[in-house]
């Protein structure tokens, strides 16, 4: 997938002009905001829950390649085959092989974020497959020929009457006026196509090294259909997603769809090994699947390992400020949000992905809702700080800093600069006591007014206080 | 191939180790989770049946496994549905009505309605645990418009956790497919309006049966 994160900062200025957008965004932190508060209000095992969850995927992170090999011989034991993708064009090459083998045409897939992240819906139908997002939300940018705006729910940025247009474009008319009528015309036109589909392909929520599961956890039940009715299954899934055990699986359960769409359960969770058995009247001929890393095993044992530990629950971006007002397809990849700020630039590189880790107030809020505890803004300074080491941050930015250092450093220096400061500042208050330009910072002075310093600095207050 | 060792030689430069030593495998192979689980109450039927409503399911009460059939009749009746169904093989030899006409499955793209057993249900969420099988083609859980389970009260385990002895000690292991399942389909796609029957049944309707298995 095209990597557009360099437009961030204009993509979000047609964001803020939008105001469907803006409705979209407000209901989708209304619902899944309110939901996730009301849930762990009423689970007093909430928090310990997340430290084990945290500590499981620490402990898996710390004994990947053990997990990824015993997931491996167990898939293998049920019959099935795992192929290792060192990076996007391996694990496209594979998925287009197995297509190739077993002479597929048509496609199906379920909702997977690694299939977009390594482009393969572009690379098949480069091909002459024929590829059906089968998920609704995903279904419906695929007719856009648009990318997912949040991982969860990939369409939030589409009004009813927009996808009401798409399909009396696609599909013929009339054109549909309730959400039922639309949930159930989809319904319809993907029915034709499960049952059609030679190869179905999945993501995987959870990879259960015990058993050699690969786990699917949706509300709709397209995932079930695609793996079930297609001759080939083929699972994409990155190699973090590795759980030792069934008894993990049921601790992740009870924290992801909580956090993410703020539901007590999703609708399905459905373990697959292998393909059919012999006496199955249904199911696949062959299961495989794909392990992707490209990139993430570069991310183990420095400052970014705790990323590895997301479980893509959708929780950051639905209480992130900055993700509410700018939706998910301004930073410009698959991911958005606060993990995609994170994840963006590690895998498609510091300069191209500039504004994400900037676009942070760092106010904390993903921190404080993320299910396995990653410290998202630390990790987002941390980028900041790379960014600044590879010399990618302005020239300006760079030598302020220098001279505010020079300053911070010599403590008389630093006094007697605060208090001219302080001074100078409430005289440019005058009578009103604000500020209407800041040298420097127009961009903010230019909507509102700073209430200008009372003429002390923090200091001098502070020990008039003493003497009183 | 290459891509095998590589990925698995970069985890272990990125981790500063070579391969486990026996002695860190055996640690690992003896690693048995035990998690918080959370409290349920002893109430399980009662908390089974409502949570399984709350998530838009519907459940039946019925004294014996007999009765069933009766169950089934009475839920085409009301929806004005056929007199036909998939019917999982282990209830086939239940005393279906005269002109109920019924097969195993698999289902097929025109099907309407099904009857299957199940492992277990959960009370922690109000879930059903569907494994496939000779008799339980994972097709029935999915394809028709309505799937109907038969639980027995008996079958009703306190948490997720509990089913998987159930599921290890199955002839075979684990299966292909598991499903675990909390209602009907469903999907928020569009403006987040929840509607039912996205992909998957519209309706599921559990039978409990209070007679033990």
């Amino acid at each position: 997938m095209k990597v557009s994160s360099p437009q961030f900062k204009a993509k979000v200025v047609t964001a803020l002009a939008d105001p469907h957008l803006r409705d979209a965004l407000g209901q989708s932190r209304k619902g899944f905001v309110n939901g996730r508060g009301a849930l762990v209000a009423g689970l007093p095992e909430f928090e310990q829950l997340r430290d084990q969850a945290r500590d499981v995927k620490n402990h898996v992170l710390a004994h990947l390649d053990y997990y990824l090999e015993r997931f491996e011989a167990q898939v293998t034991a049920a019959g099935g085959q795992v192929h290792w993708a060192a990076d996007a064009e391996d694990a496209r090459q594979i998925i287009l092989g197995i297509c190739q083998r077993v002479g597929a045409r048509t496609i199906t897939k379920g909702k997977s974020m690694v299939s977009e992240e390594v482009g393969l819906n572009e690379a098949l139908e480069a091909e002459g497959y024929q590829v059906i997002e089968t998920d609704l939300g995903e279904y419906i940018i695929q007719l856009a020929d648009e990318p997912p705006s949040h991982i969860i729910a990939p369409a939030i940025h589409k009004t009813r009457a927009q996808v009401a247009e798409l399909f009396e474009a696609a599909h013929g008319g009339p054109r549909k006026t309730t959400v039922g009528e639309l949930v159930t015309e989809a319904r319809l036109v993907l029915r034709d196509k499960y049952f059609k589909a030679d190869v179905g392909i999945t993501g995987g929520n959870y990879l259960v090294a015990e058993t050699g599961s690969s786990v699917i956890v949706t509300n709709e039940g397209n995932g079930d259909l695609t793996q079930t009715l297609a001759r080939v299954h083929v699972v994409t899934s990155g190699i973090e997603r590795i759980v030792p055990s069934l008894e993990d699986v049921s601790l992740f359960q009870r924290l992801l769809a909580r956090s993410g769409t703020g539901q007590e359960t999703e609708t399905y969770t459905t373990f697959s090994t292998g393909p059919r058995r012999p006496g199955d009247p249904d199911g696949p001929d062959e299961y495989h699947v794909v392990l992707v890393d490209n990139g993430r095993s570069k991310m183990l044992g420095g400052k970014f390992q705790d990323m590895l530990r997301c479980i893509r629950c959708g929780a950051c971006m639905n209480h992130c400020p900055v993700y509410g007002a700018v939706g998910g397809h301004a930073y410009g990849w698959v991911y958005p949000g606060p993990m995609g700020s994170v994840l963006t630039p590690l895998f498609v590189g510091l300069d191209s992905t500039y504004d994400l880790p900037n676009a942070c107030t760092l106010n904390g809020r993903c921190q404080t809702v993320c299910p396995v505890r990653i410290p998202l803004p630390e990790l987002l300074r941390e980028l900041r700080h790379r960014q600044s080491q590879a010399g990618l941050r302005p020239r300006a930015e760079t030598r302020a800093l220098q001279a505010w250092r020079f300053v911070a450093e010599r403590p008389r220096l630093y006094r007697a600069a605060n208090r001219l400061a302080a001074r100078a500042l409430k005289a440019a208050g005058g009578s009103q006591g604000r500020l209407a330009r800041l040298p420097f910072g127009e961009a903010w002075s230019g909507l509102r007014d700073l209430p200008a310093p009372e003429g002390q600095t923090f200091i001098e207050m502070w020990h008039a206080q003493k003497r009183r | 191939m290459f891509s095998r060792s590589a990925i698995l030689d970069q985890i272990r430069r990125q981790l500063g180790r070579g391969p486990l030593t026996p002695e860190a495998v055996a640690a690992l192979e003896a690693r048995r989770p035990a998690h918080t689980r959370i409290a349920v109450g002893d109430e399980l039927v009662e908390r089974f049946i409502a949570r399984f409503e709350n998530r838009s399911g519907s459940v039946a009460r019925v004294a014996t496994r007999g009765q069933v059939p009766e169950a089934v009749a009475a839920y085409q009746a009301r929806l004005g549905l056929p007199a036909r169904a998939a019917v999982a093989r282990p209830l086939a030899g239940l005393a279906w009505p005269a002109g109920f006409s019924h097969h195993p499955g698999p289902a097929g793209q025109s099907e309407i309605l099904s009857v299957t057993t199940c492992l277990a249900g959960i009370a922690e969420v109000g879930s059903v645990v569907l494994p496939s099988g000779p008799d339980s083609p994972t097709s029935l859980n999915f394809v028709p418009d309505h799937h109907l389970v038969v639980l027995h009260c008996s079958q009703i385990l306190r948490h997720f956790e509990d089913v998987w002895p159930l599921v290890r000690a199955l002839p075979g292991g684990m299966p292909r497919t598991v499903n675990i399942v909390a209602g009907p389909s469903r999907t928020g796609d569009v403006e987040l309006t929840l509607q039912l029957g996205a992909h998957g049944p519209r309706s599921v309707h559990v039978i409990l049966v209070d007679a033990p298995m």
